[in-house]
């Protein structure tokens, strides 16, 4: 059995799901949430990187390099809110961001 | 490659936006304290520069550029200008707010200035690539900026919420796109359209990729059931950032359901009508309805812009050029109507006090009647009562949505707009009827003292005589959806 298009779709899609379900059941650690949106980034690559090779078209792959430096900088963003987020709150468990609801 | 330089001259004002940025970055090394204010002067003086150069450059035409990556039309001129006086009126409201707790400093320009840079290009945008590169510059500056506040508990959690959430809807959007780009074989919006158009190959994967893409827009709008960071974002963020979230940054995300929806999927408007139906019932009912049991003004605010966004769909929905003219003239008068509305709030506050609460209004009549009577524009526009803008706004998408026979819907949206009413209502009641139990005097600058009268005053004048900002958006939408 050779390796189609549609076993990448199917992993990138379970990436993609475990990612999702990352976000939203993790209610322990902020750092596993900034996990599970790198996660989810390396999915949608692995679509854009199989449909490129699929289609013959090199615009697929061009993209990919932008959302991997894009991936990048969000990371680098989303760790400097959690060094001020453990700063002023002393924790990054999920659970104690409750201080703004209503 | 002698086009180049044609290219660089319809970029020219995102080229003066960001050199001015990197000016403002390297300005604020060498400028001593004292002379902070020149950070000010330039950032205005770069907006203005823009204004001038996307007006003096207008064309009718639509203008390619950057091998179709970018795309200057009378839609993306009319928004940027939108933006640029979003953007202007915001930093000259925020001044002594941002001043008065020590923000005022070099990143809070560069960020705004960046974050602008990114709704120009999220608006001239006409390839997926560009659409998510403008998107990202503007999502990473919002992120920086709710978080600048850098020992408050409440706008880091802000920060980091809005972050989790915003990159989640990033990859949503970025997950439909690899799928609409797999059926279709193109990035750029009119390859898309005219793949679409010459016969949809896989039309469930299409319908795949179309959800993904309207769950990323509706969380970048903050339309119901992706409505969860708004309260928390507003209520988290100092008031000077909530205002710049609550304004300029709708008009891009505008921008980009006009590019992908109506530009790129028009072929699929029978399937993003539907989804656009629930969202903007959900976003009018929850809006409207949680709102009354706020007691934070900003958090109600905040509920008050998800119903506004659930009238703005109701434009998209009815799928025809009066609908999206409507919608455009819904998102500029909106985004009036918030700068007013904020710019009271930053008013009212000062030094350790926020003025956030309802409670913070009561009795402003006493107060000052001037600034009592301009909140009540405020109010009487955001509820829609005639004779201000906020009514005209309403009745023309109502009106669009009637045309394309969506009766129920209509009648709907009128019971939710008369219960959105009591809330808005209320606080003027709190105003008028209500004896103050703050008695400080108004201290503002005189510009943000005259602006803010102006811009309260303007949705009375723009909602007696709507027919010019009417014409323009009725104008730049015919010229620029085919």
């Amino acid at each position: 059995m050779s390796v189609g298009l549609s076993h990448y779709l199917i992993l990138g899609s379970i990436l993609f799901a475990i990612s999702v379900i990352g976000i939203f059941l993790n209610r322990k650690n902020v750092i596993v949430l900034l996990m599970a949106i790198e996660l989810m980034l390396l999915a949608v690559n692995m679509n854009f990187i199989a449909f490129s090779h699929y289609l013959n078209d090199i615009a697929g792959q061009v993209f990919v390099f932008f959302i991997l430096t894009v991936a990048a900088a969000e990371s680098a963003i989303g760790l400097a809110i959690l060094v001020l987020l453990f700063r002023n709150l002393k924790t990054i468990n999920v659970d104690d961001l409750d201080s703004l609801k209503g | 490659m002698n086009a180049i330089s044609f290219d660089l001259m319809t970029a020219l004002p995102e080229i003066l936006v960001l050199a001015m940025a990197m000016f403002i970055l390297l300005l604020d090394l060498f400028l001593k304290p004292a002379n902070r204010f020149l950070i000010y002067v330039f950032s205005q003086l770069a907006l203005l520069g823009a204004a001038v150069i996307t007006a003096l450059t207008h064309t009718s035409v639509v203008e390619y550029a950057f091998n179709g990556l970018f795309v200057d039309d009378p839609l993306a001129d009319v928004l940027k200008l939108g933006i640029y006086l979003a953007t202007s009126v915001t930093l000259i409201y925020t001044r002594s707010y941002i001043s008065l707790r020590g923000m005022f400093r070099g990143e809070f320009y560069a960020l705004v200035l960046f974050s602008t840079l990114g709704m120009m290009i999220m608006v001239s945008g006409q390839h997926f690539l560009t659409l998510y590169m403008g998107l990202e510059l503007l999502s990473l500056s919002l992120y920086a900026l709710v978080a600048l506040d850098r020992d408050n508990a409440s706008s880091t959690e802000a920060a980091m919420k809005y972050f989790v959430l915003g990159a989640l809807a990033s990859g949503m959007l970025l997950y439909g796109m690899s799928m609409l780009y797999g059926v279709t074989g193109h990035l750029d919006i009119n390859g898309v359209a005219e793949a679409l158009l010459n016969g949809a190959p896989d039309h469930g994967v299409l319908v795949l990729g179309l959800v993904f893409i309207v769950a990323g827009l509706a969380f970048k709008l903050g339309a119901a059931p992706f409505q969860m960071w708004v309260p928390d974002v507003y209520h988290g963020s100092p008031t000077a950032v909530t205002l710049f979230i609550g304004s300029a940054t709708k008009i891009a995300a505008f921008a980009m359901v006009v590019r992908l929806l109506i530009q790129a999927m028009f072929v699929l408007a029978a399937d993003w009508q539907g989804m656009l139906i629930i969202m903007a019932v959900l976003s009018m009912a929850v809006g409207n309805i949680a709102a009354i049991a706020q007691t934070n003004i900003k958090r109600m605010l905040a509920y008050s812009t998800i119903s506004h966004i659930g009238f703005l769909l109701l434009g998209f929905l009815s799928a025809s050029l009066n609908g999206y003219a409507s919608a455009t003239f819904y998102i500029l008068s909106y985004v009036l109507m918030t700068l007013a509305g904020f710019g009271i709030i930053l008013l009212l506050s000062r030094k350790g006090f926020e003025a956030d609460k309802l409670e913070d209004l009561k009795g402003l009549n006493q107060r000052s009647p001037w600034y009592a009577f301009l909140m009540l524009l405020v109010m009487f526009s955001m509820a829609g009562i005639p004779p201000t803008l906020g009514f005209y706004a309403k009745f023309t998408v109502l009106q669009a949505a009637l045309q394309a026979g969506f009766i129920v819907l209509v009648v709907f949206a009128v019971i939710m707009a008369l219960i959105g009413a009591f809330y808005y209502l209320r606080v003027v009641k709190y105003m008028y009827f209500d004896e103050p139990e703050d008695h400080a005097a108004i201290v503002a600058p005189v510009d943000m003292k005259l602006v803010l009268s102006i811009n309260a005053i303007g949705l009375l004048i723009l909602g007696m005589l709507p027919q010019r900002l009417m014409d323009a958006c009725a104008y730049a939408i015919i010229h620029s959806i085919q």
